[in-house]
């Protein structure tokens, strides 16, 4: 195994090269230029403009500065935000932790609810339960997000006032508690989508599983109705949603563009709306980045346990 | 216990296993509206009882509900199962969970998939002891490795560890095997236990099975469709036909006077070796259509680079020469390289040294584009008459493509078509149809159809009868047999099945781990064969008198 880890790392080294390369590229050709910003200025001259340009050193052939932009990439220095001059690192530093609360707790909510639907669906094929789950998911699956947002927010925010309509926490208080209470809505309606996604995989997954002829074994040995499913259907039907799962890291840390908008959540998606809004260079390269090594190590990450998992893979 | 039929008496006081009235029957829609009707037969203590039937007979139905497996879809109308004095079919679920695995256990007929892959193949026969709280661990794990020695798997205690992937088809139904002898059931089920396997392997399994049902004194019910396994195993047999025993008694009777039409028919159809050859051999010297010159398939997987890498040399230094309208058997078992070799001669693979003279050009050496045009004129003829058709393309479409793409007109491809359709034995009328509207054997007729469609100068049929009932078989061997009379096509006909070859073959290859170690015409490889892996191979043959050369 280490030597498959090795040349799946090596792999995925290149791939970054060559996304920093297209990213670093198409990002310069986008007209207005990362100078657009200064240009606003009413009492900007050309003068001045040009001043700017060589002192951030972008009067420079553009290999250049790509060169000069990964050097220090690999030193550890991303850069500083055209914004408020912070190191690009810590700015993502300051929004991730507010992803990851949002973005965690409702994939993990998505993935325990999802993946007990699609069993129960599966398990009860054509059911009432089945029926409903499948309409139930292509209605959550066609309605877009920021609807269920804004429905959300009418009925429990302002109608029954039980949760906040927005923000992380309440200013002037910090507790667990508080945090919590802002969670919960937009936790929820994220969840919605996704848990019509996984119950979907899930269940067709279980269904694939549910008729071989291992799953007959199983009951010609005797075993109870539960351990035949909880130890031999559902273990391997969960082996195709470990893909899926690490194919969800980036977004876990990436965070969700129209959710954090709608309930001002001050996550990476908020971030990266603001940062395009202010041409910030420095830090959409370095969201860029961050979220190429996201995706890399999401699958790198569902590889190494798919083959934690599965014998076929650890010792084939 | 309702009223049994007049033919049979009550039910023997001591049967281990007692079937009576049984009626199981179909969802709606399907050809016919019971799975089995009204069927009675008994299993005797320490007997083997095959029961014997083509596919849709209804013998696995019948094996599923002893064990009370049907899928909820079939229901049981009537009837009664009765086993330890218990019925079956009228006790609660936890009553039939105690009688699985303690009283019956089942194997079934594909190893490969009968095994939980994640696993390992200890923690799968312990599992049976936890399930009815037999022993403390180390007890069931030596127990486990026991039961692996009993079975005859080298090195028990590293195959305790081992997962089901890194077993072969016959270990891992060895494994199978273990894993139902676990708490010394009285009754064993075995549902075509042997048809995926090898012929040497399948008669290792037989041998294994008769010899624990006599060590043990279990009863045994032994599903199949081949009269040649019945030969070897049964005391007794039940035989049935679209749902119904058509016949019963004990295997020397149905196997020497068989009554019914239908049970003459099934034995008629079991291929036996033939010592005759079916042409003289060639006296003048003919050009051969095919000529192979030392060919070689070596894969690798893994990286050199990181120490991973590993070679199966597939194909190695093979020669053979085949002769206008002649049939060569390439036999082997699996894992001999006779596959690998198939599919170089119709290059979907390229082979690695070696020539292959096709009417005297070597089309080892063409680059695709140029072999493009010889393909007509070397067809192909899959195993998997399920698996080779597309499901979404019409009959017409799957015949008309290929002669279509090499510049056919449509109206004359159709026509083709539809004259062929009717040649192999359908009619013309499944033109328009899909491949999921006919059966095992009608399908293998259209893959017979679409080869002939370009006219091919060289057929290459890869286990081509294998997936299909000893009845089926013997029907395309016969239909392939008169195309070959008719259009005068070569053939290489590649099975694992030696009795099949003996039918079809003018000169026989046996190849193992990639070489040809015999080769001649069937009489000499049968009656008299050379190399102590054909004698094997011919040994192994179910079915056969053994010391007595076939007559005819």
């Amino acid at each position: 195994m280490p030597a498959f880890l090795l040349s799946r790392l090596w792999q995925s080294l290149v791939l970054l090269v060559i996304v920093s390369i297209i990213g670093f590229t198409v990002l310069n050709l986008i007209p207005g230029g990362p100078l657009a910003q200064f240009a606003l200025d009413p009492g900007m001259t050309q003068e001045d403009l040009d001043r700017i340009a060589r002192q951030m050193g972008l009067d420079r052939p553009l290999p250049v500065q790509y060169l000069d932009w990964a050097g220090k990439l690999l030193t550890g220095d991303w850069g500083n935000s055209f914004r408020d001059g912070a190191p690009v690192l810590q700015v993502i530093g300051r929004h991730l932790w507010a992803t990851f609360l949002l973005m965690g707790s409702s994939t993990a909510l998505s993935i325990a609810i999802g993946t007990w639907i699609g069993i129960r669906g599966a398990t009860h094929r054509y059911s009432v339960f089945d029926y409903t789950a499948t309409v139930g998911a292509m209605i959550a699956l066609s309605i877009p997000t920021f609807w269920f947002g804004l429905v959300g927010i009418y009925i429990f925010s302002l109608e029954l006032g039980w949760l906040p309509a927005g923000n992380m926490y309440t200013i002037g208080d910090g507790s667990a508690l508080n945090y919590l209470h802002h969670l919960i809505l937009p936790s929820v309606v994220l969840s919605l989508v996704n848990v019509a996604i996984w119950s979907r995989y899930m269940r067709s997954a279980t269904l694939d599983v549910i008729n071989q002829d291992f799953v007959k074994t199983a009951r010609a040995k005797g075993l109870t109705e539960r351990r035949v499913l909880m130890k031999h259907v559902v273990g391997n039907a969960l082996l195709p949603m470990i893909t899926l799962a690490g194919m969800q890291l980036p977004g876990i840390l990436g965070g969700a563009l129209v959710t954090e908008t709608v309930f001002t959540w001050p996550g990476m998606g908020r971030l990266f709306l603001d940062s395009l809004g202010y041409s910030d260079y420095p830090v959409i390269m370095g969201l860029l980045m961050f979220s190429a090594i996201l995706v890399i190590l999401g699958n790198l990450l569902a590889d190494i346990v798919v083959a934690l998992v599965d014998p076929r893979i650890r010792l084939g | 216990m309702t009223s049994a039929p007049a033919s049979l008496p009550a039910g023997h006081q001591n049967a281990a296993l007692s079937v009576r009235g049984l009626t199981v029957a179909l969802p709606p829609g399907m050809e016919r509206t019971h799975a089995v009707q009204d069927i009675s037969f008994d299993l005797l203590p320490g007997q083997i009882l095959c029961i014997i039937g083509e596919s849709g007979s209804g013998k696995s139905v019948t094996a599923n509900a002893v064990m009370g497996l049907l899928p909820k879809v079939i229901r049981i109308e009537g009837g009664s199962i009765v086993m330890d004095e218990t019925d079956v079919l009228s006790a609660q679920p936890a009553t039939l969970r105690g009688l699985r695995g303690r009283a019956v256990a089942m194997i079934f007929q594909d190893p490969l998939s009968a095994l939980n892959p994640l696993m390992t193949v200890g923690d799968q026969i312990t599992e049976v002891m936890m399930a009815h709280g037999v022993g403390t661990a180390a007890d069931r794990k030596r127990r486990a490795i026991d039961l692996l020695t009993e079975v005859g798997l080298p090195d028990p205690e590293l195959m305790y560890h081992q997962y089901p992937f890194r077993l072969s088809g016959g270990q891992r139904q060895r494994v199978m095997i273990a894993m139902a002898l676990t708490l010394e059931p009285s009754i064993l089920i075995a549902d075509e236990p042997t048809t995926a396997l090898d012929v040497t392997t399948q008669a290792q399994i037989l041998d294994l099975i008769r010899d624990i049902q006599r060590r043990k004194g279990m009863s045994v019910m032994f599903i199949t469709h081949d009269f040649g396994v019945v030969a070897e195993i049964a005391d007794s047999v039940v035989v049935m036909e679209k749902g119904h025993i058509v016949e019963q008694g004990s295997a020397e009777k149905v196997l020497k006077s068989p009554e019914h039409p239908y049970t003459r028919r099934l034995i008629a159809a079991v291929p036996h070796l033939t010592g005759t050859d079916r042409h003289p051999p060639l006296t003048e010297k003919v050009a051969p259509v095919l000529k192979v010159e030392g060919l070689m398939k070596t894969y690798s997987s893994g990286s050199k680079w990181l120490r991973s890498y590993r070679e199966v040399k597939a194909v190695q230094d093979v020669s053979f020469e085949l002769a206008p309208g002649r049939t060569l058997g390439v036999v082997g078992e699996s894992g001999s390289g006779k596959s690998s070799l198939g599919r170089l001669l119709v290059k979907l693979m390229e082979s690695d040294g070696g020539k292959i003279l096709f009417e005297g050009t070597d089309i080892a050496a063409m680059k695709e584009a140029e072999f493009r045009s010889l393909r007509p004129k070397i067809q192909m003829i899959f195993q998997d008459p399920f698996a080779s058709l597309n499901p979404r393309a019409t009959i017409g479409h799957i015949l008309t493509v290929g002669p279509v793409a090499h510049g056919m007109p449509h109206r004359e491809a159709r026509e083709a078509a539809k004259a062929l359709l009717t040649h192999v034995g359908l009619d013309a009328g499944a033109y328009g149809r899909y491949p999921h509207e006919f059966s095992g054997g009608q399908r293998q007729r259209v893959g017979i159809a679409r080869a002939l469609m370009f006219k091919p100068k060289l057929l290459v049929a890869d286990e081509s009868v294998s997936a299909l009932d000893v009845s089926i078989q013997a029907q395309i061997l016969k239909l392939l047999d008169q195309v070959q009379q008719e259009t005068g096509v070569s053939m290489i006909f590649i099975t694992h099945d030696l009795r099949v070859a003996s039918q079809i073959c003018d000169e026989i290859a046996v190849m193992q781990k990639g070489r040809v170690v015999e080769s001649g015409p069937p009489s000499r490889i049968f009656l008299d064969p050379q190399s102590p892996y054909t004698r094997e191979l011919v040994a192994a043959i179910p079915g056969e008198e053994r010391g007595e050369k076939p007559t005819h």
